[in-house]
């Protein structure tokens, strides 16, 4: 088990470095090859005045004429060690990690992400909890009342929560819940959960409870199948010949094998939001890093969209591993094979 | 749901019966049908069946894939989906009847009255729980012990039923079983509250040769130990040979043959028993030149063939003008209690059994 972790995360890195390599590589040849220079890509970070030679001066010092391996070396290097930029106003520091550094903004990138993380962490925490709750119970009184009304509409509902988008969803909820009805909290309030718990919880309701939607509409989908297709298993079939109880089959036969490939869809749900919920958090105007995301897009800062990628794939590669371990600890033949 | 009792002998009549103790018997099947109706007609599976068995015998249930065993089986344990089945008839255990009672009290009775062994141990057994857990599962269900006490009787079980190494085996997943080793641990499991019917549906038809005998041998070693009424269901007459003190060969949901088991292997009066009899492979006798397979598909349960079922694939339907198209056969006693239902006569089938039947065998 302890080999099996170990190469698990050796093989975590490796993934890491690849897409890193990757993203740093279309990051430095789409501009190139949409017939960029150093010198234009040097303009956006000096005056519009600005003479020839200081562009060249910017291009240099900005290493824009250093071969990809060179760029790529020196990003890596200041992941593991940190990094100085010398922007010609003096020497910045960027420790490690340093997953960029913002020629836009003058400021390392990593900072900025740690700000955005308790934000994406609470919104993807408190939706997960709900959707998983909602999404299971009802999947389970779905499956075993199947094809009466509870069932059908449950199932209707579902549907609807798969289809319907989220700034669709979120602003209905808001209009209605938060500047109709005054039961919550408008839309950009997120009070830390260290400083007020409860308010931490009336903040973040409405966008927990839109986000849940859309999941355990798909959750409740899972879970009936998933119910329906192991109920109809043999060993169903020999938990009730043993006299158990009907509850019993449905929680501790049923549900404990309908509950596995759920399992690994909730550890990629949870990796994927963790990594910025863009939509809602742009519903809801919540400062989180898809919305970090989404501004460095437009901003056209790559050092940005460079780091909170990386950010991204670093929470759904954790997020896959934890899932693997998980699946030994609930599954007896993968932990014993 | 008409009665046709007319097809049948009246079960309650002792002279119909190969148990001289009728209406005494722990277990005593009246009439039972089962009906499943779905979008294509009314499936009858199970269509008129009586049968009685006592403690410390053994019945085998023989017949081809759709004629009814396991959903008789099923029938008994109450384990047919709610709303699916139409059960009719009586199913006297220990002269209650279940048909109609209430679906807790069916289940109190389960595991510790009656027991069922599946025929596959892999899917039978969850994969997530360990061996030494269901075993327990299954014994703290009727007795209010300890969780350790349990443990013990598992590895008891285990050990009873030939599991080497029980104390460390108890903690294994059926996965990490071999067949033979899950399905003693399954019988362990249907073992675990003594149960007074023991029903085995296929207990051997996954399992290899050399392991199914010794399968076959520990039901029978159990059986005796602890006196349980047996119900060993089977394709494979071979299985019930030894075991069996009465045989009840089933075609299209009805009993086609009911005897001993003596009787029906000595001389076998129906010719759907020839055709069994016919198709298995021999090992103690001089290879005749090729099996004889019977010809034909089980019949459709939806629309079952009028007169005797098995007409469209008997090669003697013609013996009788015409009667096996029209009219039922019923299951009539030509002698000792051993019963069929055949419109053959009494000197066609021994002349074929004598001249056609049994030099091919």
């Amino acid at each position: 088990m302890i080999t099996y972790i170990i190469r698990r995360l050796i093989a975590a890195v490796v993934l890491l470095f690849i897409v890193s390599a990757v993203t740093f590589s279309i990051f430095f040849l789409v501009p190139r090859i949409t017939g960029a220079t150093p010198e234009t890509l040097a303009t956006r970070y000096v005056g519009r005045t600005a003479t020839e030679e200081t562009v060249k001066a910017i291009a240099d010092r900005l290493g824009f004429y250093d071969s990809i391996f060179v760029q790529y070396g020196r990003w890596a290097k200041g992941v593991v060690a940190g990094n100085e930029f010398d922007l010609g106003s003096g020497v910045e520091q960027c420790p490690a990690p340093c997953l960029g550094y913002s020629f836009l903004t003058s400021r390392p990138v990593w900072p900025e992400l740690i700000d955005r993380i308790p934000v994406t962490l609470s919104l993807a925490a408190g939706a997960a909890l709900i959707w998983v709750v909602a999404g299971v119970s009802i999947g389970v009184l779905s499956a075993l009342r199947r094809g009466t009304i509870f069932d059908r509409g449950a199932m209707g509902i579902a549907l609807a929560g798969v289809s319907l988008p989220i700034f669709y969803t979120g602003l209905m909820a808001l209009t209605i819940f938060s500047y109709g009805l005054g039961w919550t909290a408008k839309a950009g309030r997120f009070v830390p959960f260290d400083q007020n718990p409860a308010d931490w919880a009336y903040s973040l309701i409405l966008p927990w409870i839109t986000l849940a939607f859309l999941f355990s509409a798909q959750y409740a989908r899972l879970t009936r199948a998933g119910m329906l297709e192991t109920m109809n298993e043999d060993f169903i079939r020999t938990a009730r010949a043993k006299g158990l109880r009907e509850r019993t089959v449905v929680v501790k036969h049923g549900l404990r094998g309908a509950l596995t490939p759920i399992l690994t869809i909730f550890g990629l749900d949870v990796g994927l939001l963790l990594g910025g919920a863009v939509l809602t958090e742009t519903a809801f105007s919540l400062k989180g890093l898809g919305q970090f995301a989404v501004q460095a897009i437009n901003d056209n800062d790559l050092p940005k969209v460079m780091g909170v990628t990386m950010l991204a794939a670093i929470f759904i590669v954790i997020a896959n591993l934890i899932v693997d371990l998980l699946y030994a600890v609930v599954d007896p033949r993968v932990r014993t094979s | 749901m008409s009665q046709q009792d007319d097809i049948f002998v009246d079960p309650a009549d002792p002279s119909g019966s190969p148990e001289p103790a009728a209406g005494s018997a722990y277990l005593d099947v009246r009439d039972l049908r089962v009906h499943f109706p779905t979008d294509d007609g009314v499936v009858k599976s199970v269509d008129g069946l009586s049968f009685q068995l006592d403690r410390g015998k053994t019945l085998g249930i023989v017949g081809e894939s759709g004629s009814g065993k396991s959903v008789t089986s099923l029938s008994i344990m109450g384990l047919h989906k709610e709303g699916t089945a139409q059960i009719s008839g009586e199913i006297l255990l220990d002269g209650q009847n279940l048909v109609g009672m209430g679906r807790e009290s069916v289940r109190r009775l389960r595991g510790k009255n009656m027991a069922m062994i599946f025929q596959d141990p892999l899917s039978a057994m969850h994969p997530y729980y360990t061996v030494g857990n269901q075993i327990v599962e299954a014994y703290r269900i009727h007795h209010d012990v300890s969780k350790s006490v349990a443990r013990k009787h598992a590895v008891d079980l285990l050990d009873r039923v030939g599991i080497p190494n029980p104390a460390s085996r108890v903690d294994d997943y059926p996965h990490q079983f071999s067949g033979g080793m899950r399905q003693r641990a399954m019988i362990a499991m249907a073992l675990s509250c003594d149960p007074e019917l023991l029903i085995a549906d296929e207990p051997t038809t996954a399992l290899d040769v050399t392991v199914q005998a010794q399968i076959l041998d520990l039901i029978r070693d159990l059986q005796q130990e602890f006196n349980s009424a047996v119900i060993i269901i089977t394709h494979d007459l071979g299985v019930v040979a030894e075991l069996a003190d009465d045989i009840m060969v089933m075609y299209a949901g009805r009993a086609a043959e009911y005897g001993t088991a003596d009787d029906i292997f000595a001389e076998p009066q129906h010719p759907y028993t020839w055709g069994l009899l016919g198709s298995m492979p021999r090992l103690d006798r001089e290879r005749s030149e090729r099996l004889l397979p019977i010809p034909g598909t089980p019949p459709s349960l939806i629309n079952v063939p009028d007169g005797c079922p098995f007409h469209p694939r008997c090669a003697y339907d013609e013996l009788n003008k015409g009667l096996s198209e029209t009219e039922v056969p019923q299951l009539r006693d030509v002698g000792n209690g051993h019963r069929i239902a055949c419109h053959l006569s009494a000197e066609d089938r021994l002349r074929l059994w004598t001249t056609e039947i049994k030099p091919k065998l």
